[in-house]
């Protein structure tokens, strides 16, 4: 889904999530055992009741392996506060991945919807819908004054958090990704990495979100969002990646090909730095200085590189990190000659 | 040395790193507070009691404020951040007030989607606050048509 729709040379997927509770129960973190099963139950049993039930996933987090756990952080479909927590937990997904419905998060229901590239509009659209079919079903917590009502008043009100990641080694390499991130903390929006709350940035990915969640409509959210925000970083890094070009070749094309040549030739590489050097290459794909690699390859070997999807792959545990690191070498060695072939 | 500002005699010196560069600033205590950088020194001693005795108060109260609902107290939602149940923004309502207002731009009003089978008082009342927010909106723009229109829509609603 990566790597796809529009602006998707920067934006790389779009994400709206709704946080939502039942009204008559207590949040998460404060309902007893019994209530968190029965809110799981609930919950479970609505979402079978709808028209999704023949596309969704159901997976309780009890039943699974902390790789399983891992491999669904990496992609994105559920949060690290999910796979730690205690309790009865689950998730629901849609085989395509782009619905991701977790119970008993820090609220009981967080809804999740992810498009390729600038899709927030359309993201949230679809995600209205699913919001509209469980509402049938059951009763949110929901006060005319502050909204929809959830576990930590930051996220009151509509419950929306709409995020955009976006790739900016452009801007990184011009020295100009300080005052973006200055301008979008002005406009009170969250710059995060990879995997949302807390992860530190890496590869020049970025995360950029809203904090507001009251006292704006939810469209007003995503226009700000994506007006004032994403459109113009959009235009600002495809200036500076034609800077690059015309005035700094000799200094981007070493970038670019000193991580091919990293790639392809290291005996021993971490996660961060694979993901560093996958970043140029994805530069150097969309800026044509590199013609022979895919970027759907690229797109799954941004994936395929990460730990616990090294370790699927592999089939076997992984016991030394350095075991782990050369066989994401080895995986990209391989993806690579067979683009190449 | 002076002060950059006015010229008396600087007496606050401060350093920042801005950017990597290193900017060297010369005050004096007046234009130091003026620009916030220092606060006022000599509050007189009963504005500064009063200001004790009334936070004291205050926290007096709070410590004694609890959900009836969840038991969670005002005290513990601080430390750990989280709320117990729904009926907590009725029960803390004075003092998370502030909290949310700070952590939202200002707003204490919910303007946004509403459960579709909510009571339709409910649904009405935040189409209302929405259109009055519009409509403010819309005068402010100067955007008469739509203000025509938008006031139209709230007497039709009341």
């Amino acid at each position: 889904m990566e790597g796809e729709g529009p602006e998707s040379d920067i934006v790389i997927s779009s994400r709206v999530r709704l946080a939502r509770n039942i009204a008559g129960y207590h949040f998460f973190a404060h309902a007893t055992a019994d209530e968190q099963a029965e809110v799981l139950n609930l919950v479970h049993k609505n979402l079978m009741a709808t028209k999704l039930k023949d596309q969704l996933w159901y997976l309780e987090m009890n039943d699974t392996t902390p790789l399983e756990r891992q491999l669904l952080i990496e992609r994105h479909l559920i949060s690290k506060e999910l796979a730690e927590g205690e309790g009865p937990r689950a998730v629901a997904l849609t085989h395509d991945e782009t619905l991701a419905l977790m119970i008993n998060e820090e609220d009981h229901l967080r809804i999740q919807m992810m498009a390729g590239g600038l899709q927030l509009k359309e993201t949230y659209q679809h995600i209205c819908l699913v919001d509209d079919m469980l509402e049938e079903k059951m009763d949110y917590a929901f006060s005319p004054q502050y909204g929809y009502l959830t576990a930590c008043p930051t996220n009151v009100g509509t419950g929306i958090r709409v995020s955009a990641m976006l790739h900016l080694p452009g801007l990184k390499m011009t020295g100009e990704i300080e005052k973006v991130f200055r301008a979008a903390k002005d406009m009170r929006l969250a710059v995060r990495g990879l995997y949302g709350e807390g992860s530190e940035p890496i590869g020049d990915f970025f995360q950029l979100s809203n904090q507001t969640t009251l006292g704006k409509t939810e469209e007003e959210i995503i226009d700000q969002l994506v007006k004032h925000a994403v459109e113009p970083i959009v235009a600002y890094e495809r200036l500076a990646r034609r800077k690059l070009l015309e005035e700094r070749l000799t200094a981007l094309d070493d970038k670019i090909y000193r991580a091919r040549g990293i790639l392809t030739h290291a005996r021993l590489i971490s996660s961060d730095e694979t993901l560093y050097m996958l970043s140029y290459i994805r530069l150097g794909i969309h800026l044509k200085r590199i013609k022979n690699v895919s970027i759907e390859m690229m797109n799954r070997l941004f994936l395929l590189t990460k730990p616990s999807h090294l370790q699927h792959l592999y089939q076997e545990p992984i016991f030394s990190p350095k075991s782990q690191l050369l066989k994401g070498v080895k995986v990209y060695q391989f993806s690579l000659r067979q683009a190449v072939k | 040395m002076q002060c950059q500002i006015c010229n008396k005699p600087a007496t606050v010196h401060l350093t920042e790193i801005v950017n990597g560069e290193k900017i060297e600033r010369h005050l004096c205590e007046q234009c130091a507070q003026n620009e916030g950088i220092t606060i006022k020194t000599h509050v007189p001693l009963d504005e500064l009691l009063n200001n004790i005795v009334s936070a004291q108060e205050q926290a007096d109260e709070l410590a004694d404020l609890c959900c009836p609902q969840c038991n969670l107290s005002w005290a513990e939602f601080r430390k750990a951040g989280q709320l117990g149940c729904p009926n907590d923004y009725l029960a803390f309502e004075r003092p998370l007030r502030s909290l949310i207002e700070r952590a939202h731009e200002g707003a204490h009003i919910h303007v946004g989607r509403v459960p579709r089978h909510a009571n339709s008082t409910t649904s009405s009342q935040v189409k209302l606050r929405r259109l009055r927010q519009d409509l403010q909106k819309a005068v402010e723009q100067e955007d008469y048509e739509n203000a025509a229109r938008l006031r139209d829509e709230i007497q039709n609603l009341n």
